[in-house]
Parts: structure tokens; sequence; C-alpha cells
């Protein structure tokens, strides 16, 4: 057996690649519903019908599909330096906690300052959470998925901290949470900014975040295939030697990319607490900064490609809920569905830049 | 002052810290062989969580409770092939791989437990190994209870740091081993093949990673919880650069560790009052970052980690 590299990949495979990688890990979840004795095929229906079958569902699902564009840019921008940001779940949580502190009355003013003012704050908790790792590698040469990864658990601590100290709400009767964000610091909802014929329901809760997403997809975009500072990233992370040796500041990009990378997974943070939720508890975020790695890498670590794999993944996650409720099956199925496309699309990956060819032992004839 | 010493001269303090040590040392020792052979393995949080649940719920169908552990290392073993097929022959991204796989394990245990308990509203419990007495032994003062009071699986850990160490310092395949994660094109001109040991290493390092969480839910606890695992993966991937790559140290590192540990929990209940309890929570994912710090620059990693190698590719 012979691994070749094939000559290159077409545009257009690699476009195909997540997208069989998707159908398979689709394909592949009949196993565990089959274990569940789940009807497999009324299973799938049910998971579609519970994304596309109303205007409702279709918004929940974009919903959740907002904090996965901003951990999956954060995620896809760190990995292009091959910076191993591991750490989006904490900064997410830095994040909110950042949006908290400053969104629930410490300041107060019209929203035209406040909503800046509360996402300046969330980006802002978010670059210093990775900027961290990120110094602790270019200075002392610490292994960065390690240090993020441990953040994590560190900062989910920190957080329960604060909800039983600073910020605690005096009128939530004991529960751990934040004060709410006030009013004109809150992301308004889109039944509120669009027009009425547009929003059939009231109880669509599809918020402005998804807005600042696609906006952060698309300037990440071209910062990223247009700007010296998105050449010097690949350049960082293609060859970190051969950049340094072309006089790229490598630690200097790094860090960058480190704060760009923190900042937008504290997005997602401020986008749940100030547009979803109105205020913080140890449980706003189900693993969005995890599921942002497995969103980077179907979307082959373009930043338009992560919104179109954020609404597959935040579909298989609202899909699976639905189906888990008419049927009886395990809600993890969405996990397992999201971690299995990851493994396909890592394996499509090879089987386009290599063929696997065949041979017959030395000496035999072939 | 004295409170503090009083919490050294303890003997419960040593057996809670050899106890707290335990499932560290086997996800060192696991950790350990994956790097030696040249394969990072960041499978081992998810390893870890399908040791703890296939070991508990194989003697919750009534099994033995030494079948539910060589259950836990062949679950463990399963995921360490997977990872060592996408990261060894098709040579893969390993930090990308072992976080698949990680997300996979735990999706695939949790996943299991739900569907086939899917109406238990609190865990239910096994009769889980039992602190056993070894007569004569266990009367030394001090070190008798310290080490023999402990369950048949934290003196399992101890026999596999010799294991490992006899294994991977003394034995022609443990020289295999470390050559193929050190050079792999020199193990391949020998003729042996590069592909199978390092495939090898991580199939039976992932079984080690199982076994610490097995201890969690066969030793430590009776019960498997989700989230029970809580980063402890993680901190081994830490402990072994801390360890430079050798079971010794490794076992230090754990036992460090675990000691720290203990320590903090009983400091929680002297200055609990003053402090906040989560400080103390916090001190152990702290320290793993501290000791990665200060080793980090000197640490010698074995010299083809993360290296992918092709045969027949120059």
């Amino acid at each position: 057996m012979m691994i070749e590299p094939r000559g290159g990949i077409s545009k257009r495979m690699q476009m195909a690649i997540p997208v069989i990688a998707a159908f398979v890990a689709l394909a592949l979840a009949a196993l565990p519903l089959a274990f569940a004795g789940a009807p497999i095929f009324p299973a799938y229906w049910e998971m579609f019908n519970g994304v596309f079958g109303s205007m409702f569902s279709f918004t929940e699902m974009l919903t959740r599909a907002t904090p996965l564009i901003f951990t999956g840019l954060a995620a896809a921008l760190a990995f292009k330096a091959r910076l191993w940001n591991i750490g989006a779940e904490g900064q997410l949580y830095l994040g909110a906690m950042g949006a908290v502190a400053v969104g629930t009355g410490l300041v107060d003013g019209p929203a035209i300052l406040m909503i800046p003012l509360v996402m300046l704050a969330g980006a802002g908790a978010g670059a210093a959470g990775m900027l961290g790792p990120a110094i602790l590698k270019t200075r002392f040469g610490a292994d960065e998925v390690v240090t993020s990864l441990l953040l994590n658990f560190i900062i989910l601590i920190f957080v329960q901290m604060m909800l039983e100290g600073p910020l605690k709400d005096p009128m939530s009767m004991g529960w751990p949470q934040s004060e709410p964000i006030l009013d004109n610091a809150a992301l308004p909802r889109l039944s509120d900014v669009l027009p009425s014929q547009i929003t059939i329901m009231d109880r669509m809760r599809i918020h402005s975040g998804l807005i600042v997403a696609l906006i952060a997809a698309v300037v990440a975009q071209i910062a990223l295939s247009k700007t010296t500072w998105g050449f010097k990233i690949r350049a960082v992370g293609e060859n970190a030697a051969a950049a340094r040796h072309a006089g790229i500041g490598v630690n200097r990009t790094l860090l960058g990319v480190a704060c760009i990378s923190g900042a937008l997974a504290g997005l997602a943070g401020v986008s749940e607490v100030a547009g979803l939720k109105g205020y913080l508890t140890t449980d706003l975020s189900p693993g969005y900064g995890y599921s942002g790695i497995v969103v980077a890498m179907l979307a082959g670590l373009s930043p338009i490609g992560v919104v179109i794999a954020a609404l597959y993944v935040a579909s298989v996650f609202v899909g699976a809920d639905s189906m888990s409720r008419a049927m009886g099956v395990s809600s993890f199925l969405a996990d397992l569905v999201v971690s299995l496309s990851l493994i396909s699309v890592l394996v499509g990956g090879f089987f386009a830049r290599y063929r696997i060819r065949f041979t017959g032992k030395a000496g035999s004839p072939s | 002052m004295m409170d503090l010493l009083q919490i050294f001269l303890n003997e419960s303090f040593w057996v809670a810290s050899l106890r707290i040590a335990t499932p560290l040392i086997f996800g060192v020792l696991g950790a350990l062989l994956c790097e030696r052979a040249g394969v990072l393995n960041l499978g081992i949080e998810g390893i870890f969580v399908v040791g703890a649940m296939v070991g508990w719920m194989t003697v919750y169908a009534g099994a033995p409770l030494w079948i539910g552990v060589l259950a836990a290392a062949g679950g463990g073993a399963l995921f360490g092939l997977l990872h060592a097929i996408l990261t060894v022959p098709l040579g893969l991204s390993q930090h990308v791989s072992g976080l698949g796989i990680t997300l996979f394990a735990t999706s695939t245990a949790s996943f299991l437990y739900r569907t086939i308990l899917p109406d238990v509203s609190s865990p239910p419990r096994i009769k889980a190994f039992q602190p056993m007495d070894v007569p004569i032994l266990s009367d030394i003062p001090f070190l008798g209870p310290v080490v023999f009071q402990q369950t048949a699986m934290t003196w399992l850990a101890l026999i596999m740091v010799g294991v490992v160490w006899w294994v991977i310092n003394r034995t022609p395949l443990g020289v295999a081993i470390q050559a193929v994660g050190d050079n792999p094109d020199a193990v391949n001109a020998q003729g042996l093949s590069v592909y199978k040991l390092r495939i090898g290493a991580v199939m039976a390092g992932s079984a080690l990673m199982a076994l610490g969480g097995a201890f969690l839910t066969m030793s430590a606890f009776d019960a498997f919880f989700f989230g029970m695992v809580n980063g402890r993966g993680w901190i081994c991937i830490a402990l072994v650069i801390f360890a430079s790559w050798r079971p010794g140290k490794a076992l230090l590192g754990a036992l460090l560790f675990g000691m720290f540990d203990a320590f903090q929990v009983r400091l929680q209940t002297e200055a609990g009052a003053v402090i906040p309890s989560q400080i103390f929570l916090m001190a152990p994912y702290v320290l793993s970052i501290v000791a990665l710090v200060f080793v980090a620059r000197k640490a010698e990693y074995p010299r083809a980690l993360l290296q992918p190698w092709f045969k027949g590719h120059r």
C-alpha cells in the first residue's frame, strides 16, 4: 500500500469535502438511532422538520448559529496562524462577564453609546483571555493548547465566584445569576428593528447579534485575504521559520491573532448575554467554544465558510433537540453528529490530498 | 501555623493524596506512552469519560469489577485505535484529531449512558472497589494505612509505573517505541514498522488513560456523572511535560499534584471563612499552568512528536 500526494486540490473539491462530511456524519447517526430503538426515517424527518418546519424553528436555529459564528471565527483565525486557541469557551464567559460588568448599571447612557461600550468590554475581556496563553507561548514556550484549555476551567470557576460575589443580583432570591443587562445596553431583537411584515411572531428570540456576527465574518474574510496582516497570519501559519526569515514579526503576529481570536470569542458571550439571555449564569454556553472548533474545521478555516458551517451545526443541535423531544432519543445525539462531522471532514481532507495505491509486494508482477 | 503542620502529620492527608493521584498516574503514563512514540493524544479527556462509563456500566450490568476494568481498557484502546488511524497512516493534525476524539468519545459515552438508562434521576450505584486491609502490612505505623489501605486500582496504578518504566527502558520494544518518537526514518531503515509501533503505543496508552477514568467510577466514587472527569485529562497532558516523559517523574508529578489537591481541601476547611471556596477549586488548574511554564523552556520533547511519517516519502 502506498500513499501518494495528489497534484493539488481543486476549489470545487475543497468545497465538496465538508458537504460530503456533513452528510456522512448524518448518515452515521443512523447507528445510534437504531441503538436507541427509534424509527430511522421518521427520526430524520423530525430533525429536518424541527429546523425547517416553521418560521419560528428556523429563527431558533439562526439564534443558535449566532454564537457559533463568533466562536468558529475565533478558532478559524487562530488556527490559520497555527495558534491553537482551544480556550474559546472560557473567553466566551469572559466576554459575557465584561458585558455584564459595564451593562448592568455601572454606567448609563443612550443605546447608541451603551451597546458599543458593552461590546467593547466583552471583546476586551475575551482578548485578554487569549493574550495570556499567547504570552506564555511566546515568552516561555508553554504549549498554548494546554494553557488555553485549562483556563476554561479556571474561568468558569471564576464566573461562579463573581456570581456569588460582586456580580450577584441581590434580587435573584439566592440564584447565582447577575443583574439583568439594562434595556438600552441590550442588543435589540430583530423583531424590534425589522419592519413588522417580516417578523411574523413576537416570540422569536433572534437578535441583532446575528448581524454583528455576519459583519465580523465579512471583515475577517477581507482582512485575511486582502490585507498585509492577513498575509502575515497565513505566512506564520504555513511556515513560521520562513516567515521569521522574511522579516515578519512572528511573535507580534501571534499576539495580534490571539487578541482578535479572543475578542471574537468574547463577542459570542456578549451576544448571548446581551442579546438572548439578558443576564449571566454559569450555564450560558452549552459548549459553544468547543463546537466552534468543529465549525472552523468544517469551514476549512475560511471566515465565510464559518457562517455556513455554523448554520449546519446549529441545525443539527436544534433539529436533534426537537427529534429528541418527539421520540425520546437522548439529545446527546447532536453532539455525536457534530463530532462525527469533524472526524469525517478530517478524513475527507486526507483523501483530497492523497490517493492510496494498492500495489503488490515488491518483486511480484503487478 | 500549627494547624498547617497538623495537616501533614495526619495520615489521612497522605491517604487522600495517593487516592487523588491515582487517576492522574494512569493518565500521565498513558499520555507518556503515546508521546514517546511521537503521537500527542488530546483524546485523553474523552477517553477518561469512556473508561469511566464503560467500566461502571459493565459492572452495573452484573460483571465482576475486574471485568469492568478490562472493558474500560478495551474501550479506551478502541478510541485510541481511531486516533492512531487518523494520525499515523493518514498523518492528520494530531491536535485536531485529538480534540475530535475527545468530543466523539465524550458524546458516545454520554449517549450510551442516557440511552441505556433513560429514566434515572439520581445516578445508580455499584459496589465499588473497597480499600483492602492487608494483614500485617497495614499495621505498619503510618506507611501501612497510606499505602496498603488503598483500593486495588491504586496498586494497579503503582504497578503500571514499574511496568511502563521497564518496557520503555529495559526491553527492545521500548527502545523501538522511543526511536519511533525520535527518528522514525531510522526505525524504518531497520526494517521495523513505524505504523505498527505507533498504533500499538497509542492503543496501549489510551487503554491506560481509560483506566484513569474507570478509577473515578469504580473506586473513588461508585456512580457515573456527566462532567465528572472535569479536566483531569488535560492536567495529565501538562503533567507529562512536567515529568519530561519519564515514568518515575510522572509518578512524582502526579503525587505532588495529589498532595497539593489534598492540602487545598484541608486548607479550605481551615480558611474557608475568609477566602472564597472557588479560589481553592481553581488551584489545581492554576498549578498545572504554572508547572508547565516553569519547565517549558527546558522540555526536551520527543523529536518527532506531532510529525507525521509516510512510508516511502523522504
